[in-house]
């Protein structure tokens, strides 16, 4: 057996009715497959790990997966997995969430998660979209782009997720696409090793919803547009304004250390005790 | 909780009483975000869930609360929360995951006069219907109301265990005055006190389905961690857990869900009956404005009415079988409720015109007095 495909065995649910809910060619698998393959790298056991999302086509990446699996409300899963690690710090907490999910409707969970630094990593897989519900624009939706809702264009201006994220006190930011495979291999193991609250952002193609609708091609076409517009962050840091105008950077935006929530509540629970003489 | 330990009468308020009961039930995690009249039940959580291993954490908004409790539980701990009418309104998608996932946690509900921002200090039963009502979709929904600071005590110790028990969440209808009055009370010693653990898998992880029906309706529930992994979600799911649009697996899970309480309605139903035997008008109420109607009551009899008190302590499912025998028995009941008639709408659909059904509401941020009570008794 071809190694990919050992782990797929590994690790996917067999008494799980597929086929699964995503357009072929979507790139939701891929990330799913960066995450499995970073979780079988560090040896992580399969009890250890929560998966959590919200509502999107990216809220159904952990039914398929052997693990303790939540899909919560749109745009709440960050909150669910918050009470899960507090309740059980020792559990390896992973969110997934897409676009509108954690920076619309979640958007002020998004960032109370990151400013508290719950050990979390959340991975917000951003299509520009909102795919499951038929391509109404998102938050990242970029400026002039068509969606259902757009139908003339866009006139909001996107998020920058990732730059979002270390504003509100992410101690690790990366961003990564699907088309960088490796890369987004290597953020992803980063992010679950990190302490404390770690996000990578995904950029990914929608093309049955987002690209048809603004003619940018298929799969293929749009991962192609990843490669051309994708700069690493090290090289972006010698070209030009005017050079970067139409990129975006990729690889670690910030990697940090802050008092992690967890083991600061030890500590208050700690004083909690001595202050009733326990 | 060592110091409290002692069977000594105590001056609480009804919001004390909660975090007291709370903590003898087992509550070891509380995610809230203040309103009043809530708040002291946060402040005083923050106090002491950390002494005791547990955890207290305030979170952004209401939704995030209970979104955190509902996470917390699914990892093993006893879950609360508490908020007031705008808080309780965000909580209803989170409180419907509960509801469909099957996920115990108790969510107290200290009602102020609304709608809207309303009237913050001031006590209300307003928000009975959206306890009963408040999430979308059809489902069943456990609510009890405390109408003194030892109910406060009791029902929150029931609330977590039914909420244990039947793997639903429950709500503590309480309000503005039985929150803030202070009285002398006896909390009995934590080793008198039943208190239920929900009711986890033992079969070896590879056989378990976990939302295979069982007698009493109600699976076993995996903890994240324990070596039990399956999927939660808020879809309709089938018995694995995992989603499903199938007609004849929607039908036996939607089934089960209003079964494990139905089956159970002996359980869940609490009323307290005062002076009722040989009543000739009932008066039918709840919470605070019980207090006031036992008081009227007395009076009444006082004057020669034969006046008897039904109090509802659990409010939903409505104790219908417990009331009917007395639909027959009375020429009228009054159903006096700090709302435009909310309670008294349930006790007209169980009534189906066996009794005259009269009411008696305020909506002006005061409390109903005995007098108000007593007056429209002796005139019926
Ligand atoms: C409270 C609520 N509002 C709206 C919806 C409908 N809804 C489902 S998924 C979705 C958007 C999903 O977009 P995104 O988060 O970007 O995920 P994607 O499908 O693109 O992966 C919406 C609006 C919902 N499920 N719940
Ligand atoms: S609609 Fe878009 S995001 Fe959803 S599965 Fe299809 S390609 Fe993927
Ligand atoms: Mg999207």
């Amino acid at each position: 057996m071809a190694e990919v495909t050992k782990l797929v065995h590994k690790y996917l649910r067999h008494d799980k009715k597929f086929p699964h809910v995503w357009c072929p060619g979507c790139g939701n698998g891929i990330v799913l497959g960066a995450m499995i393959r970073a979780i079988d790298r560090l040896g992580y056991r399969k009890d250890e790990i929560v998966m959590v999302s919200g509502i999107g086509c990216s809220g159904r990446l952990p039914v398929y997966v052997d693990f303790n699996t939540l899909h919560t409300t749109h745009g709440r899963a960050l909150t669910f997995a918050t009470g899960i690690k507090l309740a059980k710090p020792e559990l390896k907490v992973i969110v997934v969430m897409g676009d509108g999910d954690a920076t619309a409707i979640g958007g002020n969970h998004f960032i109370h998660a990151a400013r508290r630094n719950i050990n979390l990593t959340a991975i917000i897989i951003n299509n520009n979209i909102y795919g499951m519900t038929g391509g109404q624009y998102s938050p990242t939706t970029p400026y002039g782009m068509k969606a259902t809702t757009a139908p003339y264009r866009n006139i909001e201006h996107a998020f920058n997720i990732a730059e979002l994220a270390v504003t509100a006190g992410a101690v690790f930011v990366g961003r990564g696409t699907v088309y960088h495979a490796r890369l987004l291999d290597k953020l992803v193991e980063k992010a679950f090793i990190k302490r404390g609250f770690g996000v990578v952002e995904v950029i990914t193609h929608c093309h049955t919803q987002y690209g048809r609708r603004n003619r940018l091609g298929n799969a293929v076409a749009m991962m192609n547009w990843q490669k051309e517009h994708a700069v690493r962050v090290e090289k972006a840091t010698e070209m030009s304004a005017e050079e970067l105008r139409d990129k975006f950077t990729i690889g670690v935006l910030v990697d940090r250390e802050l008092p992690v929530y967890t083991e600061q509540y030890n500590l208050v629970r700690q004083q909690a005790r001595e202050s009733i003489g326990r | 909780m060592a110091r409290r330990r002692k069977k000594r009468p105590q001056l609480l308020q009804g919001n004390e009483a909660i975090v007291e009961g709370a903590l003898v039930a087992g509550c070891r995690f509380f995610a809230g975000y203040p309103i009043t009249p809530a708040s002291e039940i946060s402040e005083i959580l923050a106090y002491r869930l950390p002494q005791v291993e547990g955890t207290f954490i305030q979170m952004e908004d209401e939704i995030a609360s209970l979104g955190a409790v509902i996470g917390a539980s699914l990892a093993g701990v006893k879950s609360m929360t508490a908020t007031s009418g705008p808080g309780f309104s965000l909580m209803q998608e989170n409180l419907g995951f509960a509801c469909v996932a099957e996920v115990p946690c108790v969510v107290v509900n200290v009602m102020r006069g609304g709608p809207s921002t309303g009237l913050p200090t001031n006590p209300s039963q307003g928000d009975v219907m959206q306890a009963r009502w408040g999430t979308h979709g059809d489902h069943p929904i456990i609510v009890l109301a405390p109408s003194s600071v030892q109910d406060s005590f009791d029902l929150t110790v029931k609330a977590f265990n039914f909420s244990e028990r039947y793997r639903t969440p429950v709500i503590v209808l309480s309000d503005e005055v039985v929150a803030h009055t202070r009285e002398t009370v006896l909390l009995p010693d934590p080793e008198e006190i039943e208190v239920l653990e929900r009711i986890t898998p033992s079969m070896p992880p590879e056989w378990y389905i976990p939302y295979e029906d069982t007698s009493r309706g109600v699976p076993p529930m995996g903890i994240f961690g324990d070596g039990y992994r399956y999927h939660v979600t808020g879809l309709i799911h089938d018995i694995r857990g995992f989603p499903t649009a199938r007609a004849d697996e929607i039908e036996p899970f939607m089934g089960r869900l209003f079964r494990k309480i139905s089956q159970h309605f002996h359980d869940i139903q609490i009323v307290n009956q005062f002076m009722t035997e040989d009543a000739e008008i009932l008066v039918i109420a709840y919470g605070s404005v019980a207090r006031s109607a036992r008081r009227a009551v007395l009076d009444a009899r006082g004057k020669g009415v034969k006046a008897g008190l039904f109090q509802l302590v659990t409010l939903f499912p409505f104790p219908r079988r417990d009331l009917e025998p007395f639909l027959r028995q009375v020429r009228a009941v009054l159903v006096p409720e700090m709302n435009m008639g909310q309670i008294s709408r349930e006790v007209k659909r169980v009534n189906e015109g066996t009794t005259r059904v009269l009411t008696l509401n305020r909506i002006d941020g005061r409390m109903i007095t005995p007098q108000e009570i007593y007056e429209r008794l002796i005139k019926e």
